[in-house]
């Protein structure tokens, strides 16, 4: 039991799916109470994960390995370090609050789109302890087809649309993507005469500069677009709007983190020459701070709440793709920690949406005003949110912003002032989003007696709320946990960096002081 | 002089003249014994008769190579060769023949046109693809590829009332005999450089020749646009969405599964194994602008169909193409991904096709996308298992497809044909888009009709059979490519 907890906690989802198919579908509370019971459960068994997990060891841990297709070298292979524990615990934990925040929201097909949902669970955790590229690849993919369903079926007026052009994006990309694989694996064999996806493995080949910036095109097409960083985000927008509140709700915290995640655990180790190369890293950093700059300009025009948000996460996803191109241990940590909190802060964003858009059918800002009067509780809820994803100190923003900045201006001055703009406007549009629809009088005759949030909605809330304080008051767990996944990322792309023999681009800082002086403010 | 019949040679060709046997017997019994139509059934059980002492010849066949150690057995003076790669593809044949058939009986009976030469044309037909994968003589492979051909344009017109089935005989019969004319034209001009029919001979007397030597080049483009009509690659494709829609669909079932796989064994003899070998610097150029257009009509043509069957017949057309990619690379990975397509595409193909068989009830024809709107709501079985062959034919993991393409892109990888590589894997996001039309009309779209779909106990088993292995394969793949590695030569 204990040697495969990690195996437990990935197929969980799967083995309750397996049960939901076999419930008739006419039972529709019995397949709802069935849901939030697999979802509950696959957040409790991931919580072992925490306790067992040994901050101070190096390397990948709870290491489970297995042939699987000997033929190819492919193995079933899986791992958590720091990072992906991180991210392992925001699936479980928001894919069980997506799951109970729908069970109002979709009364037709109930039965298919908890399905939908629990096989994507599955799907998510799989990326996330991949340690074999084959294995990976299969869980990246198997992502989208549940998605595209819970888009296309349970969505908006456009869902159609929205949901062939998320599959078509993210597919162009994946298949891309595979071909970079299919070159290192094959490069491997060249060099060593076996094959193998083994990640650790393939971290062994010495390829020229050259070969590895290809591969590393083609793996950024995959994950950019997954992420998205300007210019592919177009695609995001249209799914995050037509998308059910709990499909945006895990697009925006789980499913874009595949594509950063992908940058962290695979670009960066397996493609050391080719990601400090500097042409490429001013190409990534630029293409970051337009998409923080971008998507936050876009924000402030627009008219529809969600799509606001929607915008949003790309101007967020710009600090995280900027933190990791810093390359250096605060840029890494920092982008991990603000991935885990946009997970969160825009997680609660979408939920809240959810909340009025059940009540009114509709997402036009000026339909909105006064809310606050109406619906106190849903006001303080979404302040916190939507300070949180402000990056107010005190609250999880904050750390991840700060400490991704921090990265930035060690790395090049120059990114980090034209970053800084982004939590300005970022700022801007939030505050101004939350003038329009909660405070001033109720102008809208329709809005007067609107319900407060119920027991339910509130008890979604709660546990996001209370980690988004958590991060921000004590964020030293997080950086004690990354410190040693980042700290070997780092090594790997610039060997040296920590014994003083790589000069910091810019500045004399070192690793840990964001996140001692955090912490500190914190105590 | 040699013996004119030996044993081996009888041993060799017991699977063809099993085939052949139970054919004869067919049009017999129906004529002579079973002239009740309720008797018909019985001419299912010989067909499946038929086929089991087939597979237990070609078992035989597999146990005394492993039993001696060989590699090969030659029989008729090196006009037959049982070697691994003609088993693995004569398994294949086996498997769409059984299927093909058991699924035919409930649909010939809407049809209104249930005869018992059906049946044994299919054993015929597969008689002619036997002499496709073990052929090694100019003569016996054209004779096979006739035997084959011939079966197909009757059955193709199957129909008689039909006419759209008529029609479809009509153009392949005259389009597949003007192929058979290039290719015979590309035979003959390689027997006269050799002085011989047989393939080893062939390929030693070109190979003596420069690959652009003009009259090798002749044989070789000759050749190539015959083959190439066969697997209906770009730009010989014309006939096959017409012969598709026109066609009973359990023919089309078995045109693009069995005919194609049986083409392919044919051109990998010619081309890879067997006499033009040696002249690959002159037509891998040539069939890598062949394979780009192949892909590029049918996933762009597959989009604004509206009717399921010409489709599956752009698509199929696609798949040609990426099998084409294959022989490109021309490595080892290259040849075992042609195999393992040839296989997966066998479960998937057929089994998509299934379903729309499922979709021909008595006064429906059943053949429009829009027919299938609501799928899901109606029979979410057959809805889901149509996802997972129409994943499975995009390629998407873990389904069987999946693998068939990742060994075509890691030979393309590995042979340094990236552009071919993007070409291919972009086109996979083309096909996503057609094949979810299909998926989007299942799932999303409102209920059309409730007229339950026609099923039977074989179409049910058939079904059952493919989504299992499509799924299976896909999850767990390593028999299968324990069987492809195997069945490799050279």
């Amino acid at each position: 039991m204990d040697q495969h907890l990690l195996s437990i906690v990935l197929f969980a989802p799967l083995a309750g799916f397996v049960v939901l198919l076999l419930i008739p579908g006419s039972q529709k509370n019995l397949i709802k109470l069935w849901a939030n019971f697999v979802g509950f459960a696959g957040f409790l068994v991931s919580l072992p994960l925490v306790t067992r997990f040994d901050k101070s060891a190096s390397g990948f841990q709870m290491v489970e390995r297995a042939d699987w297709i000997p033929s190819i070298g492919a193995k079933y292979m899986i791992g958590i370090d720091g990072i992906s524990l991180l991210l392992i615990m925001l699936t479980t934990l928001v894919g069980f609050l997506a799951i109970l925040s729908s069970w109002n929201a979709i009364n037709e097909r109930v039965k298919e789109y908890y399905a939908m949902f629990l096989l994507l669970q599955t799907g998510m955790i799989g990326v996330f302890v991949s340690l074999d590229f084959f294995l990976f690849y299969v869980f990246w993919e198997l992502v989208l087809v549940p998605m595209y369903f819970i888009i296309g079926v349970w969505g908006g007026p456009r869902k159609l649309y929205a949901a062939i052009k998320f599959f078509l994006y993210t597919l162009a990309g994946s298949v891309l993507m595979l071909l970079g694989i299919l070159t290192l694996y094959f490069q491997y064999h060249q060099q060593f005469g076996t094959y193998t996806f083994e990640i650790a493995d393939l971290m062994k080949l010495d390829m020229p500069l050259g070969m590895q910036q290809w591969v590393f095109w083609a793996f950024f097409l995959g994950f950019a677009i997954k992420v998205p960083m300007f210019p592919f985000h177009t695609w995001l927008p249209d799914a995050h709007v037509e998308a059910p509140t709990a499909g945006s709700v895990i697009l925006a915290s789980v499913l874009l983190k595949m594509g950063t995640y992908g940058f962290i655990r695979f670009s960066l180790p397996l493609l050391p020459k080719a990601s400090v190369d500097q042409t490429i890293v001013q190409i990534l950093a630029v293409l970051s701070i337009v998409g923080i700059i971008y998507g936050a300009l876009v924000c402030l025009m627009q008219q529809d709440w969600k799509k606001l948000v929607a915008y949003s996460s790309v101007s967020h996803l710009g600090f995280c793709t900027l933190g990791i191109f810093a390359l250096n241990p605060n840029g890494i940590a920092g982008s991990v920690i603000q991935q885990i909190n946009h997970g969160i802060s825009t997680g609660m964003l979408f939920l809240i949406i959810g909340v009025i858009y059940e009540r009114r059918h509709t997402r036009e800002i000026s339909e909105y005003g006064g809310l606050a009067h109406v619906m106190p509780t849903y006001a303080v809820v979404f302040a916190i949110a939507m300070l949180s994803s402000a990056g107010l100190p005190l609250l999880n923003g904050f750390v991840g912003e700060f400490t991704i900045l921090q990265g930035a201006f060690e790395a090049n001055r120059i990114w980090a002032a034209f970053a800084v703009t982004g939590v300005i406007l970022g700022a801007a549009y939030l505050l101004w989003l939350y003038q329009r629809t909660m405070l001033g009088q109720v102008t809208n005759g329709r809005n007067l007696h609107l319900p407060d949030m119920s027991l339910r909605e509130v008890a979604i809330f709660l546990p996001l709320i209370a980690w988004a304080i958590w991060i921000g008051v004590y964020p030293k767990p997080y950086f004690d946990v990354l410190e040693k996944p980042v700290q070997q990322i780092v090594e790997r792309v610039r060997p040296g960096y920590y014994q003083g023999g790589v000069k910091a681009d810019a500045g004399t800082r070192r690793h840990g002081d964001a996140a001692t002086m955090l912490a500190g403010a914190g105590q | 002089m040699s013996q004119f019949y030996t044993t081996t040679d009888h041993f060799v060709l017991i699977p063809a003249i099993m085939l052949a046997l139970f054919g004869c017997a067919i049009l017999l019994f129906d004529f002579l014994v079973f002239p009740n139509p309720k008797q018909r059934k019985w001419l299912l059980i010989f067909v499946v008769l038929g086929l089991g002492f087939t597979g237990y010849g070609l078992l035989r066949q597999q146990a005394f190579l492993t039993a001696n150690g060989l590699t090969e057995l030659t029989a008729f003076q090196g006009a037959l060769t049982i070697d691994r790669f003609a088993l693995f593809f004569n398994w294949v044949f086996e498997l769409a023949t059984l299927i093909v058939a058991i699924v035919s009986y409930n649909y010939l009976e809407i049809e209104g046109e249930h005869h018992g030469e059906y049946y044994a044309l299919m054993l015929f037909a597969q008689c002619g693809m036997f002499f496709l994968a073990a052929g090694t003589d100019l003569v016996t492979l054209f004779i096979g590829l006739e035997l084959m051909a011939i079966c197909f344009y009757v059955m193709v017109g199957f129909l008689r009332g039909d006419k759209r089935s008529n029609e479809a005989a009509m153009k392949y019969l005259l389009l597949g005999a003007f192929s058979s004319g290039f290719l015979v034209y590309g035979f003959s001009i390689m027997y006269g450089l050799a002085g011989s029919t047989q393939l080893a001979k062939v390929a030693a007397a070109i190979s003596a020749r420069d690959a652009w030597d003009p009259v090798v080049f002749l044989a070789m483009a000759t050749t190539a646009v015959g083959l190439l009509f066969k697997i209906s690659a770009a730009p010989f494709h014309m006939w096959a969405p017409d012969a598709y829609e026109g066609a009973p669909t359990t023919i089309t079932a078995y045109l693009s599964v069995a005919s194609k796989a049986a083409s392919f064994a044919f051109l990998l003899r010619i081309f890879y194994l067997g006499p033009l070998a040696s002249a690959r610097a002159s037509w891998e150029p040539l069939l890598a602008v062949v394979a780009v257009l192949t892909m590029t009509v049918g996933n762009l043509a597959a989009i604004s169909q509206s009717n399921i069957k010409r489709l599956l017949a752009y698509s199929s057309i696609s798949h040609a193409g990426y099998m084409l990619l294959g022989l490109i690379a021309g490595n080892e990975t290259g040849i075992q991904g042609i195999e393992v397509y040839v296989l997966v595409y066998a479960f998937m193909n057929l089994g998509a096709f299934l379903v729309v068989i499922a979709m021909r009830r008595k006064n429906i024809i059943g053949e429009d996308l829009d027919d299938m709107a609501g799928l899901m709501y109606k029979s979410p079985g057959y809805a889901i298992l149509m996802l997972i062959f129409l994943l499975s034919l995009a390629g998407i993991p873990p389904t069987a497809g999946f693998l068939g393409k990742y060994y075509i892109f890691l030979s393309l990888i590995e042979t340094h044909h990236y552009v071919l590589a993007v070409i291919g894997t972009l086109y996979v996001a083309v096909a996503i888009y057609y094949y979810f039309r299909v998926v989007k009309i299942m799932f999303v779209g409102e209920l059309a009709e409730k007229a339950p779909l026609a099923t039977s106990f074989g179409l049910r088993v058939a079904l059952g059979i493919t989504g299992v292995l499509t799924l299976g394969i896909g999850v767990y793949p390593e028999p299968v490519l324990r069987l492809a590695q195997s069945s490799f030569l050279k």
